[in-house]
């Protein structure tokens, strides 16, 4: 009796156990054959529109999309452990060419694309801009498909402008001037806000640095963020925010807290990144939604060069064997039609025909399509360090701008920033 | 009257004939049947505590960075010597980690136990007064980090209003360089004060009522009798509580993360042990230095405790 009991409970725990394997994740060859495709989106515009549209792909294809949606830091997170494990349980990722592209090709976590987008003329690749395409392209091989593309542009409030009687700021100095005049005039309004984190800040900063005539680094790819240009640029842009921005300025302001001072009509003027101009225009989520305008941003001394950058793309997990129907996701998510109809619902697209559709702008405010026409033009292919380890370089170069805003000498801060960028970048290269 | 004489069992029957399958593995398992029960806490263990700590042990000896399956090459103890000898963020982060742990420690202690005297006796509305104030313990750490983020906002925040209308000038809480771990350790005290007063309670009710009886009797009073007998009594009980609350706030992660973010803020201002090895790892893709920071805390851990648990035996004795 005691024995049957022993093998009756032996047998239920093997069968558990067995259920319980079958309840964890499924491996790519499952999921190819049973025609499931494995998506992994961050949570954006683009994702919604992607998101009502996928019935209409499972539709077309005769595929099933399981979906999973995450906030960037934790996608971010999930990339690390799952890449870094082998995992072939995501087959395709959304990720940020800029941030972590460079490292995962590295690590050889994406698949190579070169041949399947040369291959259907008619979704057509050379459609795509030059800047982009760089940017998910590593060691000659194109290695994901950009989805969203950014400029940082100025958003401005027109009926302060208006009371104040000032022009739109051409210029920096006519920037720092209107800021001055608003910040004086109404006490409880500041008259710039932008983001102030110390790494978060870097990618807006770096337009600022551009147009001052820097860039984190030289030609032959030594640190430059102690160049006469990067000094002025740091001091600049962080004496904005002193001196003009509101009071009790925190430091670890990313976009959403930057805005969301610009949207409860708090600020005058902030620079931010095009492709989160909805969050400004959109009664639901902006007091000020009738009252903000769009320039391009103003020129320094070398000019106005912003940005112009794709944020996120598309790639497809070289560890997943169920990489053919991965690419047909891509396929129909990157389609003129899709990037048309993402494009029309906020999302600056890469796709130059876009572009030229006039239908493509039509739901933009039209200085807003207007400064981004003139961003696309002059702009800069990269708003950070092109290095692989991001993260790292965005918190080094970032600390003068929080220097700068907390009124320390940005001059010595960028000094010894140079020292450890350089020292950073040497290491990278071991 | 017959009686029939049937065999009495199976086996007896079978006797002679070689043993089954089945029957071989139910004697086995019979013979191995202590190894057998506690095999699945053991493996269970081994995979998800002994495998993970040898591994970042090895990972600590290595140069592993960028990507885990990338080569690497065994480098002895040199993330050690490179973390020990960082007093840019290491050592910082140390201090924090200790500060953090020690201030709210002793705050959620002494406000735990007066809490717990006060909810001690019986009284009107105490269900209801115990359910409120365990509220904070059932919250979600992220969420609490997120709902004082939106309190302490140094410009629309309700803490800074509320201020305003006693006429003290607006603070900048957790986006101040000095502020914010003290603001940080507010957060944690009123999270975790609740656990310590129900540990507290638990030793409190089941203390007996002679003791303090008969000091009353003595003419002792509340004070003496507190500090005198209660205290003494309790030591085991408010050493468990900071044992067990004291490991917990070394490794305190969530509310910091959910209000200061990677890096603890801009100046590291709340960046603790915890926060730098998540930092190494997730921003930097530095397991090899991560694993050795992981490991120091790790025995910095073990230490604390080992330290309390002595004392906890001198005080039983």
């Amino acid at each position: 009796m005691k024995r049957r009991a022993v093998m009756k409970y032996a047998a239920v725990a093997a069968a558990l156990s067995f259920g319980l394997t079958a309840c964890s994740g499924s491996g790519s060859d499952d999921a190819k054959e049973s025609g499931v495709v494995r998506v992994t989106l961050a949570n954006h515009v683009w994702t919604e529109g992607i998101k009502a549209a996928i019935p209409e792909f499972e539709q077309s294809s005769g595929l099933k999309v399981e979906l999973t949606q995450l906030g960037e830091d934790q996608l971010s997170d999930q990339y690390n452990v799952k890449l870094n494990a082998g995992s072939d349980e995501i087959d395709v990722m959304m990720y940020r060419p800029l941030q972590e592209g460079k490292a995962f090709a590295k690590n050889g976590y994406l698949a190579d694309l070169t041949e399947k987008v040369s291959s259907d003329s008619g979704w057509d690749w050379k459609d795509y801009q030059e800047g982009p395409v760089k940017a998910t392209t590593a060691d000659g091989k194109v290695v994901g498909v950009p989805i969203i593309t950014e400029r940082e542009v100025l958003y401005y409030r027109k009926d302060l402008l208006k009371a104040a009687g000032l022009e739109v700021p051409k210029t920096m100095e006519e920037l720092e001037a209107a800021a001055k005049a608003i910040k004086e005039s109404t006490p409880d309004t500041a008259g710039f806000v932008a983001r102030t984190g110390k790494s978060t800040a870097v990618t807006q900063f770096s337009s600022f640095l551009y147009s001052f005539g820097g860039d984190f680094t030289d030609s032959s790819g030594k640190s430059a963020v102690n160049s006469d240009a990067a000094k002025q640029a740091y001091a600049y842009y962080g004496g904005l925010i002193k001196n003009y921005g509101p009071a009790n300025v925190s430091t670890d302001m990313s976009w959403p807290e930057a805005m969301a001072i610009f949207t409860q009509g708090k600020a005058a003027f902030y620079t931010e990144a095009d492709s989160l101009y909805k969050n400004a225009t959109d009664p639901a989520k902006s007091k000020v939604a009738d009252e903000v305008g769009f320039a391009p941003l103003p020129a320094g001394p070398a000019g106005s060069k912003p940005y112009n950058i794709p944020s996120w793309g598309l790639a497809v997990n070289e560890a997943s064997s169920n990489q053919d129907n991965a690419w047909k996701f891509i396929q129909w998510a990157t389609s003129k039609e899709r990037t048309l109809a993402a494009q029309k619902a906020g999302v600056p697209g890469p796709r130059a025909s876009v572009w030229a559709n006039p239908e493509g702008t039509s739901t933009y405010p039209k200085d807003l399509a207007d400064a981004i026409a003139v961003s696309a033009k002059n702009g800069v292919g990269h708003d950070r360090p092109e290095v692989v380890t991001v993260g790292k370089a965005r918190e080094i170069v970032g600390e003068p701008i929080v220097a700068s805003i907390t009124g320390a000498d940005a001059s010595a801060a960028a000094d010894s920033a140079h020292d450890a960028f350089q020292k950073f970048l040497d290491s990278e290269e071991k | 009257m017959s009686v029939t004489n049937a065999p009495r069992s199976a086996p007896a029957r079978s006797a002679g004939r070689p043993p089954s399958f089945g029957g071989n593995v139910s004697a086995w398992s019979n013979r191995h049947r202590k190894w057998l029960f506690a095999a699945p806490a053991m493996i269970f263990v081994g995979i998800l505590i002994v495998f993970p700590l040898v591994w970042t042990l090895y990972l600590s000896l290595t140069d592993s960075q960028g990507s885990v399956r990338a080569a690497t090459e065994f480098i002895g103890f040199q993330n050690y010597l490179t973390v020990l000898t960082d007093t840019e963020r290491f050592w910082p982060a140390v201090g924090r980690t200790l500060t953090f742990t020690g201030v709210a420690l002793v705050c959620e202690v002494v406000l735990g136990m007066g809490i717990a005297l006060l909810l001690w006796r019986p009284f009107r509305g105490e269900k209801w007064v115990r359910v409120a104030i365990l509220l904070p313990l059932v919250a979600t750490p992220v969420a609490v980090g997120m709902m004082w983020r939106l309190i302490f906002d140094p410009n629309i925040g309700f803490a800074n209003q509320l201020l305003g209308m006693i006429g003290i000038p607006p603070q900048p809480w957790l986006s101040g360089q000095d502020t914010a771990l003290g603001t940080t350790i507010f957060m944690d005290v009123w999270q975790w004060t609740p656990m310590v007063v129900l540990i507290l309670l638990a030793g409190l009710t089941s203390l007996s009522d002679e003791p303090d009886e008969a000091a009353r009797v003595d003419g002792a009073n509340a004070f003496q009798r507190f500090f005198y007998i209660t205290l003494p009594l309790m030591m085991p009980t408010v050493i468990v509580a900071i044992l067990l609350r004291g490991i917990d706030a070394l490794k305190t992660f969530d509310i910091l993360y959910a209000t200061k973010g990677k890096g603890g803020g801009s100046f590291n201002e709340v960046e603790t042990l915890n926060v730098y090895a998540y930092g190494l790892s997730f921003d930097y893709n530095q397991y090899g230095l991560s694993s050795a920071v992981l490991i120091l805390f790790f025995m910095i851990i073990i230490g604390s405790m080992w330290l309390l648990t002595m004392r906890k035996k001198a005080v039983s004795k």
